[in-house]
């Protein structure tokens, strides 16, 4: 495995000191990392795991609407910040591994780097007390 | 290749007599190829001294910038090739956002800062920006990458079919990492510094130091041993000496360390005038 970018190896190391679910993407959306409290949310853990393909790791979550309609993927925003390039924020219901539902804000945002390097994308999850 | 380090001290020149066996002058360390090329790695203190060295028959030369904090830059002005007419002088830097190359140096080489402005200069000046590229000067492929450390910083990688370096003076890849050394996919500077012939580090802090200047951009000895052994390097010779640290705590330091850590390669202590052979 190639060494990660400068850029996306510092962000690993803020999301592994955070309290909030983070991820982190390649520039095709392949799961690179998950910080401790995305496991939670996930129900696996990193070392376990390891990274994921976009089509592995996306299909764990069924996220749908307040009105219970499932969401297409182009509706959400780390496959917005990776696609598009621009940050997106949205409010949404996921079922994670635990068969729990939950109600989510997440904030994502593309990681440009020096040069104007594409690097992926990091998503920030908070949930909404019920 | 031959490596010459003409200085090894970190953040301030520090001469004196308790510094006279490592050294008290700032980064600078040259690459002379086989074909005649000459690359000078930071322009610190210790440029002035190999500008005197230089034959006058100098055509070109390049200066390979990691930074631009002061101790990697205040002896640009005094490199005598760069006041010879008709003196090819390329300078390489690492990109920034807001102000290109040649005007963030202008701002220490102009007033009040520094007498003489770049445009005094009379050898033909031609600047370049890296971040993340590879590329050829003269017989040497060269890849530059950005490493940690506070402000756009890189590291470089020189090698020819015979033989490898990495310059890695400021570099901490144990910030944040709390298990360093993680993995190799994880690690700051491992690409550019795998399995090189000779790997010249950042070794500035004892353990105890490090504790409490997390974040300066410096690697402890530990880690720069750490570091050495995780990319495969065959030679380490630490580098940026703390300007607290005289000849006997450096002796002590890296002796001491190499207790520890048990290194499986030689390493060799980066003394001014130190002169290696690779290939």
């Amino acid at each position: 495995m190639p060494q990660q970018e400068i850029e996306v190896i510092l962000a690993r190391h803020l999301a592994e000191h955070l309290a909030m679910p983070i991820f982190i993407v390649n520039p095709t959306g392949d799961l690179l990392y998950y910080n401790e409290p995305a496991e939670v949310v996930l129900g696996f853990h990193f070392d376990e795991t390891g990274p994921m393909p976009a089509k592995e790791w996306a299909t764990v979550f069924q996220p749908v609407d307040p009105s219970g309609q499932p969401l297409l993927p182009d509706d959400l925003p780390l496959v917005i910040a990776t696609t598009h390039r621009y940050p997106a924020h949205k409010n949404f219901w996921i079922k994670g591994m635990d068969g729990a539902l939950r109600q989510i804000e997440v904030t994502a945002f593309p990681l440009i780097g020096q040069a104007d390097r594409f690097l992926g994308a990091i998503a920030i999850f908070w949930e909404v007390p019920a | 290749m031959k490596v010459t380090l003409w200085g090894t001290r970190g953040s301030l020149a520090s001469p004196g007599p308790d510094t006279v066996r490592y050294g008290g002058n700032t980064s600078c360390v040259s690459v002379e190829g086989p074909e005649g090329t000459l690359l000078v790695l930071d322009a610190g203190t210790g440029i002035r001294v190999l500008g005197k060295s230089i034959s006058s028959g100098l055509k070109s030369v390049h200066i390979l910038l990691t930074h631009l904090h002061m101790d990697h830059l205040q002896g640009l002005p005094f490199f005598e090739p760069l006041r010879i007419p008709g003196v090819e002088v390329h300078i390489w830097g690492p990109a920034s956002t807001t102000q290109n190359l040649e005007a963030r140096l202008m701002r220490y080489l102009s007033p009040p800062l520094f007498p003489v402005r770049v445009r005094d200069l009379l050898s033909e000046l031609h600047f370049h920006e890296v971040s993340a590229n590879t590329m050829r000067i003269g017989e040497f492929c060269v890849t530059a990458q950005l490493i940690i450390h506070p402000n756009p910083t890189v590291g470089y990688r020189i090698w020819t079919s015979h033989a490898a370096i990495a310059y890695l003076p400021d570099h901490e890849p144990a910030l944040g990492a709390d298990d360093f050394p993680h993995s190799k996919e994880w690690t700051s500077g491992y690409a550019l510094a795998q399995e090189v012939d000779v790997l010249i580090h950042d070794s500035q802090y004892t353990t105890d130091e490090y504790q409490t200047r997390r974040g300066f951009g410096h690697s402890s000895i530990i880690h720069t041993l750490l570091f050495a052994g995780l990319v495969g390097a065959k030679e380490l010779v630490p580098f940026h000496h703390d300007p607290a640290h005289n000849d006997d705590v450096l002796d002590q330091l890296i002796t001491q360390g190499i207790e520890a850590v048990q290194p499986s390669f030689p390493v060799t202590p980066g003394k001014e005038g130190l002169t290696i052979n690779i290939g």
